[in-house]
């Protein structure tokens, strides 16, 4: 089993999640550079978070044209396990791997802090470690995080049940007061109809270790292992 | 024939231009002239405070590393390169521009020294909120530093905010940046070895910048000036790319020297490095990539365009080092080659356009100016305690004191701060000091900046030892071992004798308190002409220090863990209330002294909080600033939002004013609470190192309540307490 961390210009959180695979659950790890196209061999791809080409466009908009996005594509058309992690998510929307836009925070401001999310579907690749309405603590860390699709395509999302989070308080209670960014239905996560492809916009990363406050954030990649490994 | 009105524009004096003829024996060029302008600046040759500065200590109880334009110190195989730099003139200009290319440019000071940036911090000081230029200078401010440090992917994890009417017309931007690199793995900022190559990397030169340090940061402002042109742009999405070039590069051995073009740009480089390398340079213009068209050689020689370095490549491995920029879409390209006789040649396609001796650039004439102290002091340092009304309601100013702007939370700040990428971040923004860990160890480092700059101005040496002292206490408190510091030394305009003394005894205040403390002052830099038609800023010496924690685990923070822990304080209280909050808020008053400072007081708190953290005996330790004691345990009650506990003090044993015990700001304090099986051990540590101890009260309940003997000063639901600490400053802004 190999994991493979994409390497875009701008990227931020790539040597992050290189060292969650690597030194936490000690799993195989490679980057793959923008400009290339091999994939060959990998079992998961992680987008990870940062401002790929500084997101002066709309964030993600360019990155989507880089050579490695093809790859990927075809990577997931296969059913291979891809989650892209805050900039990552956004890269997949403008890429068309799922479904939906980001728009700014409603607050308009960047917001950096640790939110409740709530597992809304455990029958994923990416969640079978938690309990469905598992409440994690996970921080966010973002501008454009306000997740938005239309009715139909939020109905589609709810009946093929893809919404994997939705921000909450402590307690679980999902409400506007909890969410953070303005997202339409407070969604935090969703997969792709097929359900290879997780976009989410916490960061599992930052919270994989007891030591930096939360270890909830760890079950995540935990979840991807155990499904490769055991499928 | 060079006019006395442009060498004066320059910045340049008579005397200075009479001195310049003298060293090249011949009229200089338009870009000698210029180079000259920008390298005897003292913004880049510290031609003012070049001789007090020689005072403070470089060696301290850490082996340290002194570099061209940082420093830092070793820790078993790692080096921690770290430097604090201010951008408060280009702030006041432009805010979000000036505070992002001020963040740049720090970052860059430290990843040209071959470390990897992995923490930022900010020391910002503004004029009131109440006026509205304050207001968009401080929300411009906020903006830069997120637009720039999130965006380049190195975490904001600290710093201050401070407000004071001083400030208004001249805002403070202090950035700090901290690195760690493996310890054969630095560079340095020199050129040498006949032949070798000086290559260009990074961004294009353009027109923006020209003249920054001379003219925008080497005087003071004045009406109705137009200064924008001078500020540069700043481009993060670049700084990330030439971050990850820079450490590629530097890993192949290749790389020579390397130096960030930051004020004064090629000019500061290419003397820069020539000189700190007994080499000379032969650069040639034409090979400068540039995104505007007909650009004179002065105006090359003069840009600070962002996120441009100088290297200097071994022979023959140009295309190696070339090839990695190329790989991240950044220019490279060889501008000349490393010359044995000493001197910078600039040429234009193949004419020479400026030759000097590098060695004359960086070595300009240093100034020893007069100083005296100012009239004003003895009438202000006068505070007659008796004259001070007390107040009926000590819960009235206690919340007042909470909302107080310097005090309030800063979470509406430091959350549009990305803190955590990285993810070292082990205590993030809000307690005394960041900590970070450093992965691949069981240690960790804290790190934080410090200045009461209205100590400074009512006493500069005692001040400037308060820094110094504060911010190792705040160290202490999260666990660390203080190590060394960086100073970022704001003030006025030297040529005026009263800020010159500020400047001279702040100095000295701080050389004298890291001698006795043992750290080195690794690295800094000096901001002079802080003023303009509205005000002169207080003195302003901001000391980032860092510390290091032998385990990560003991790692501390300020808020109060446990119901029925027990609540120590080490030192204590005594009869004061100059310079304090308290007095300003309440009275509008700045007078009096700084508190007192007994260096070896101070010491025996600090060994004594630092080993009972070490052996895990304390589960939260928190120093008393600003606001005094009752402020202080407010926010041990409040500062983790989902875990506020209240707390009763009731063995306060002191005779004295009881706004004085409550609000009053002596030193060398700080509040431990424990469990109760461990109070008896703290208390023979304190013992072993003489710190004064007492047991003050214990954590409980939903209430803060503060007793002098059996009289009730404060009763205060947390609620309460919370939500004028909390909301202050954003109703300031959002209204």
């Amino acid at each position: 089993m190999k994991f493979g961390v994409v390497v875009l210009p701008g990227s931020n959180c790539d040597q992050d999640c290189f060292y969650v695979i690597k030194d936490v659950l000690k799993k195989p790890v490679r980057y793959i550079w923008h400009k290339d196209t091999d994939v060959d061999g990998l079992n998961c791809v992680i987008l990870p978070g940062g401002f790929s080409y500084g997101d002066y466009l709309r964030t993600g908009a360019i990155a989507r044209f880089s050579p490695v996005m093809k790859s990927i594509a075809g990577f997931a058309r296969k059913g291979g396990t891809v989650i892209g992690i805050c900039n990552g998510f956004q890269i997949l929307l403008e890429a068309g791997l799922l479904p939906g836009v980001m728009l700014r925070n409603k607050g308009l401001h960047f917001l950096c802090k640790y939110v409740y999310i709530k597992t809304e579907n455990n029958q994923t690749r990416f969640t079978n470690f938690y309990n469905t309405g598992q409440i994690l603590r996970i921080p966010v860390a973002h501008n454009e995080g306000n997740y938005y699709i239309d009715a139909a395509g939020l109905k589609e999302l709810r009946d093929n049940n893809q919404i994997v989070f939705r921000y909450c308080s402590a307690t679980g209670e999902i409400s506007d007061q909890f969410n953070p960014n303005g997202a339409l239905d407070n969604i935090a996560g969703i997969i792709n109809k097929k359900g290879n492809v997780l976009g989410m916009m916490p960061h599992p990363e930052r919270s994989s270790e007891r030591e930096l406050g939360s270890p909830d954030g760890y079950f995540v990649f935990k979840s991807i292992v155990e499904w490769l490994e055991n499928r | 024939m060079i006019k006395q009105e442009v060498y004066r524009s320059l910045g340049l004096s008579d005397k200075e231009y009479r001195n310049i003829l003298k060293i090249l024996k011949h009229k200089p060029t338009n870009t000698e002239l210029a180079m000259f302008s920008v390298e005897w600046s003292e913004h880049c040759g510290y031609t003012r405070s070049r001789k007090w500065l020689r005072l403070l200590p470089k060696t301290g109880k850490y082996k340290t590393l002194i570099g061209e334009d940082s420093g830092g110190i070793i820790l078993d195989g790692l080096a921690i390169i770290f430097k604090m730099e201010s951008h408060n003139h280009p702030s006041q200009v432009e805010p979000k521009q000036g505070a992002a290319t001020g963040v740049g440019g720090i970052i860059r000071d430290i990843f040209t020294a071959g470390a990897r940036p992995i923490a930022l911090l900010d020391s910002l000081r503004f004029g009131p909120l109440s006026q509205a230029y304050n207001k968009y200078l401080f929300t411009g401010v906020i903006d830069g530093i997120q637009f720039y440090g999130n965006c380049v992917g190195v975490p904001t994890v600290g710093g201050e905010i401070y407000f004071d009417k001083s400030y208004t017309g001249n805002c403070l931007v202090n950035a700090m940046c901290i690195g760690i690199a493996k310890k054969g793995k630095l560079v340095r900022a020199r050129a040498f070895g006949k032949e070798n190559s000086i290559m260009y990397v990074g961004s294009s030169t353009g027109r923006d910048g020209i003249g920054g340090c001379s003219i925008l940061a080497s005087h003071e402002f004045k009406e109705g000036e137009e200064k924008r042109p001078t500020v540069q742009i700043g481009d993060p999405f670049t700084e990330k790319c030439l971050i990850e070039a820079t450490l590629e590069a530097i890993n192949t051995g290749y790389v020579v020297g390397i130096k960030d073009m930051g004020a004064a740009g090629l000019t500061c480089c290419t003397s820069e490095m020539a000189s700190a390398g007994n080499s000379g340079m032969d650069i040639e213009l034409q090979a400068v990539p540039r995104r505007e068209e007909n650009m004179q050689p002065w105006e090359l020689m003069m840009s600070e365009s962002q996120e441009r370095m100088l290297i200097c490549v071994k022979k023959g491995k140009e295309d190696q080092i070339k090839k990695i920029f190329l790989k991240w879409d950044l220019n490279a390209s060889i501008i000349g080659k490393v010359t044995n006789d000493e001197l910078v040649t600039i040429r234009d396609n193949g004419k020479i356009v400026a030759q000097i001796k590098a060695h004359s650039l960086t070595q300009p004439p240093i100034y020893d100016m007069p100083y005296k102290k100012p009239r004003y002091l003895r009438e202000l340092n006068k505070l007659k305690l008796n004259k001070i009304l007390k107040p009926k309601d000590y819960n009235k100013v206690l919340l007042k004191l909470l909302a107080a702007p310097s005090i309030t939370n800063k979470t509406w700040v430091y959350e549009q701060y990305d803190h955590m990428v990285g993810t070292n971040t082990v205590i993030l923004p809000g307690s005394d000091a960041a900590v970070l860990r450093l992965k691949g160890t069981n240690k960790a480092i804290a790190a934080t900046t410090d200045c009461n700059s209205r100590y400074c101005f009512l006493n500069p040496y005692r001040g400037a030892q308060i820094a110094v002292a504060e911010a190792a206490r705040n160290l202490v408190c999260s666990g660390a071992h203080p190590a060394a510091v960086t100073d970022c030394l704001n003030f006025g305009n030297p040529e005026k004798p009263e800020s010159f003394w500020q400047f001279k005894n702040c100095v000295e205040g701080i050389a004298d308190a890291c001698k006795f403390f043992n750290i080195a002052v690794v690295s800094g830099n000096v901001s002079f002409y802080n003023e303009s038609p509205q005000s002169v800023i207080n003195p302003t010496p901001t000391i980032g220090m860092i510390g290091i924690i032998n385990d990560v685990n003991k790692a501390c923070s300020q808020n109060f863990k446990q119901e029925g822990d027990v609540i120590i304080l080490l030192g204590y209280c005594r009869d004061e209330l100059g310079a304090s909050e308290y007095l300003k808020e309440i009275y509008n008053l700045m007078k009096g002294n700084a508190p007192q400072l007994d260096l070896r007081l101070e010491q025996a708190v600090q060994r004594t909080a630092l080993e009972a953290i070490e052996k895990g005996l304390v589960n939260s330790a928190h120093d008393c600033s600003e606001g005094g004691l009752a402020v202080a345990l407010a926010e041990c009650c409040i500062s983790n939002k989902d875990n506020m506990i209240g707390a009763i003090i009731d063995n306060l044993n002191y005779d004295m004013r009881a706004d004085a015990l409550l609000f009053g700001e002596s030193q060398s304090r700080i509040i431990l609470s424990c469990s109760k099986d461990c109070v008896e051990k703290i208390r023979k540590i304190a013992l072993e190192f003489k710190a004064p101890f007492c047991v003050i009260g214990k954590i409980g309940g939903r209430v803060l309540r503060i007793l002098k003997a059996k009289e009730e000063l404060i009763y205060l639901p947390l609620e309460k307490l919370f939500d004028e600490w909390n909301g202050s400053l954003k109703r300031k802004i959002e209204g």
